[in-house]
């Protein structure tokens, strides 16, 4: 039984001259729980349109998303969605530590403990010793590990993530890539991860579906089968890597 | 620019109905006539005066100091700012001294003008120029002080000789910053014309309405409260027009960016 | 840094040198601009007399009941505008035909109603820090960015809880800076309001020393009102400081 499936679902905006744009053209998939799967696709072919209606924050012109069964109508019980924009996301009025309480009390959680629970994620994330700090302290790449600590304070079965690395440099992007793998194998969260970086989505992902350009369809789904724990240097040298990537690449370009 | 003006329909019946319990509240209770008449009564007074009335007078006189005040604040203003803002050593001299005026209210300058020029025309225009200058020279520094210095150098390349540098490539870049203080400015201007009227006047709208205070007539020192209302709108007004044309450049680099 | 201070210091202390020497010298009728030192003298006379002082507290009652009675009345007032676009539309046009009132303007009808007593000065401060305080709250509450307003949605946060966790506390620098603006505004108007209709007050104290021609302290009551704007903007940077710690901290990184 698929934790997330997502049937027919497409996306039209009304610009304000009137006509409708369509950003999602019809995209059907499954995901069974404990997956980490990703969409990859060019910049601006709708993949936040598509995370967003995952997430119940954006209602489908047509089609469903049922998450655990239930057909998705506003924002399910058992999801987050983690933003691009961590820095408009986090709480500037907040410390990282009640950044992270944050989701504890969301779940409903503001005992005693939840301090404890707070401090563990945050030492989880590698920001041990950052707890009283404010999110305009901290580089970007350390304001992405609150946020995920946050959602993962939340205990959600579903993690959804907008090219959350993507704005960060290279080096800082290869080190959270392998700290959400581990957080992920740990935790056992199921998530979906969209990129525009397709050796990132190869590195992360046992799954990948390939998207068009606007109005995004899926052009191709990819097993991805390097085994766990994958290594920064040992996965992406294997010559099966490149192939998919010079795959997936051609695939979108046409 | 975003179109999508519906007509405010809930918005203009709610001010229709607060102008209906006005007339109406005011006309059934004939002891509250004399503090609150009802808008028709005020309306007469204005329409009475627009015909041949001191109001129109006073009116006259009242913009006449305040465009003689606002163009003389914005002439200094400017220049004044323009000078330190450019010239850092100029600007550290000045700095503790600006500091130190800043916090007094500029109304508190009122009897030291009276003092000094009577209470005439200049003492108005003079504590209206005091009050005025300031968000204007404080805008025009913050402008030249946030020039790129890219800008700058580019002009030096060119060897403009300093004059040059100034007028065309400082001013024009610090524009919109000195836009915001001529604004502030506008409105500045026009209370403080009106305020001196009251404190220490004989003609002009303030001392007009003060004045029909006093003699308990309430219609007439509404009538002339609306005026000064609409005179302060159509100030803005205008120079919002005017900035819309002047600032063209700056209205199409700001659209792009929003987009 | 500090060596521009001092030179600005220096031109200060050198300006004030010639003041003094200006005045004693009568190049400058000391009659309208008396020397400095005599100003400073009457100005300390006066507040150890107890009488700067008294006339202070009189203002500040009347400036702090309007400028505290506009926070509790249009801040929510702001908030609700903010969050209801029906509630918005309703109340602005009536806001935006009261805006443009100048609130020296509305003195003499506050005269009407209230005479010279402390009403009227209220009544004219109130009238004042509407709109600053109105259009700043109304601003942060409704530029918040749909991220942040997202964010609470996928944490599955009520509307009240939205509101109270999210909104509030994100719109607070904004509802800070009404705040701030309308403090050099409460000032002026309270001077004005004692200078058009009042028996005491600061205000009333400098317009009526010139009256009598007590120049030096007249000078002395301008200086004691710089000396108060001062001090409110320290006191309320301080508040600013203690409440919005972490604002205040952005703040001054970006600087």
């Amino acid at each position: 039984m698929s934790i997330l499936e997502v049937q027919g679902l497409s996306k039209n905006y009304r610009q304000t001259s009137g006509e409708s744009t369509a950003a999602i053209g019809n995209i059907t998939c499954q995901v069974e729980a404990g997956e980490f799967v990703s969409f990859v696709g060019p910049s601006g072919c709708g993949k936040t349109t598509l995370l967003m209606s995952i997430a119940g924050l954006l209602t489908p012109s047509a089609g469903r998303v049922i998450v655990h069964n239930k057909e998705v109508s506003g924002p399910p019980p058992n999801l987050v969605l983690l933003f691009q924009e961590y820095n408009k996301s986090l709480f500037a009025w907040r410390s990282v530590l009640g950044n992270v309480r944050f989701g504890l009390e969301a779940r409903g959680n503001r005992s005693a403990n939840a301090a404890k629970k707070a401090q563990m994620l945050i030492e989880l994330v590698g920001l041990g010793g950052f707890e009283n700090h404010y999110p305009w302290e901290l580089s970007g790449g350390m304001q992405q590990r609150v946020a995920i600590a946050r959602a993962l304070a939340y205990e959600p079965e579903l993690l959804l993530m907008d090219e959350p690395f993507g704005s960060l440099d290279a080096l800082t992007r290869l080190e959270l890539e392998d700290s959400l793998l581990a957080l992920w194998s740990e935790l056992k969260t199921t998530i979906v991860f969209i990129t525009h970086d397709i050796e990132e989505a190869i590195y992360l992902s046992s799954r990948i579906w390939v998207l068009s350009r606007r109005p995004s369809e899926i052009i191709d789904e990819i097993r991805i089968s390097f085994p766990r724990p994958r290594n920064q240097v040992s996965t992406r040298a294997e010559a099966r890597f490149m192939e998919i990537r010079n795959d997936i690449y051609r695939k979108i370009r046409n | 620019m975003n179109a999508l003006k519906r007509f405010n329909g809930s918005g203009w019946l709610s001010f229709g109905l607060l102008l209906l319990l006005w007339e109406f509240g005011s006309r059934a209770a004939p002891k509250l006539q004399l503090y609150l008449p009802p808008p028709s009564q005020v309306l007469a007074a204005l329409g009475r005066s627009a015909v041949s009335g001191p109001m129109v007078a006073h009116l006259s006189v009242t913009v006449g100091r305040f465009l003689d005040g606002y163009f003389l604040s914005a002439m200094i203003g400017v220049t004044l700012g323009i000078v330190l803002g450019y010239f850092r050593f100029l600007h550290n001299l000045f700095e503790t001294l600006i500091e130190f005026l800043r916090p007094m209210p500029s109304v508190a300058i009122i009897p030291v003008a009276i003092l000094m020029l009577g209470i005439g025309d200049s003492m108005i225009v003079a504590v209206t120029v005091y009050a005025t200058v300031w968000p204007i020279l404080i805008n025009t520094i913050d402008g030249v002080r946030h020039i790129d210095d890219v800008l700058i150098q580019t002009g030096r390349t060119f060897r403009l000789p300093q004059w040059k540098i100034l007028w065309r490539v400082i001013l024009p870049a610090a524009s919109p910053y000195i836009v915001t203080g001529l604004r502030i400015g506008l409105s500045i201007a026009l209370i403080l014309v009106t305020t001196a009227e009251m404190v220490a006047g004989s003609k002009g709208l303030g001392f007009f309405i003060l004045d029909e205070e006093r003699s308990m007539n309430s219609g007439n020192m509404y009538a002339g409260i609306f005026l000064v209302a609409v005179l302060g709108y159509t100030l803005n007004r205008l120079f919002l027009l005017v900035e819309a044309k002047a600032m063209k450049w700056r209205h199409g680099m700001m659209a792009r960016q929003t987009a | 840094m500090r060596r521009r201070k001092f030179h600005g210091f220096l031109f200060l202390a050198g300006l004030m040198v010639i003041w003094e020497i200006v005045s004693q010298i009568e190049l400058i009728n000391p009659l309208i601009v008396p020397p400095l030192s005599k100003i400073l003298k009457n100005f300390t006379e006066m507040v150890l007399s107890g009488q700067i002082p008294r006339q202070i507290l009189l203002s500040m009652k009347r400036a702090a009941a309007g400028y505290f009675l506009a926070a509790a009345v249009f801040i929510p007032l702001g908030i609700l505008m903010g969050l209801s676009q029906r509630f918005y539309r309703m109340l602005i046009v009536t806001i935006e035909m009261l805006r443009p009132v100048p609130p020296p303007v509305v003195i003499p009808v506050a005269m009407l109603f209230f005479g010279l007593e402390d009403e009227m000065k209220i009544f004219v401060i109130f009238f004042a820090c509407a709109w600053p305080i109105l259009l700043n709250t109304f601003d942060g509450v409704r530029n918040l960015d749909w991220v942040l307003l997202n964010t609470a949605k996928t944490f599955g946060l009520s509307r009240a809880r939205t509101i109270w966790q999210i909104i509030l506390p994100a719109a607070s620098p904004q509802i800070m800076t009404g705040l701030r603006v309308s403090l050099p505004i409460m000032l002026i108007l309270v001077v004005i309001s004692e200078m058009v209709g009042s028996t005491d007050g600061i205000g009333y104290f400098i317009l009526d020393s010139q009256r009598r021609f007590k120049v030096a302290q007249m000078y002395a009551g301008m200086l004691s009102l710089a000396l108060l704007g001062y001090l409110l903007n320290q006191l309320f940077n301080l508040l600013h400081r203690r409440l919005l710690s972490w604002h205040w901290g952005m703040m001054r990184r970006v600087e």
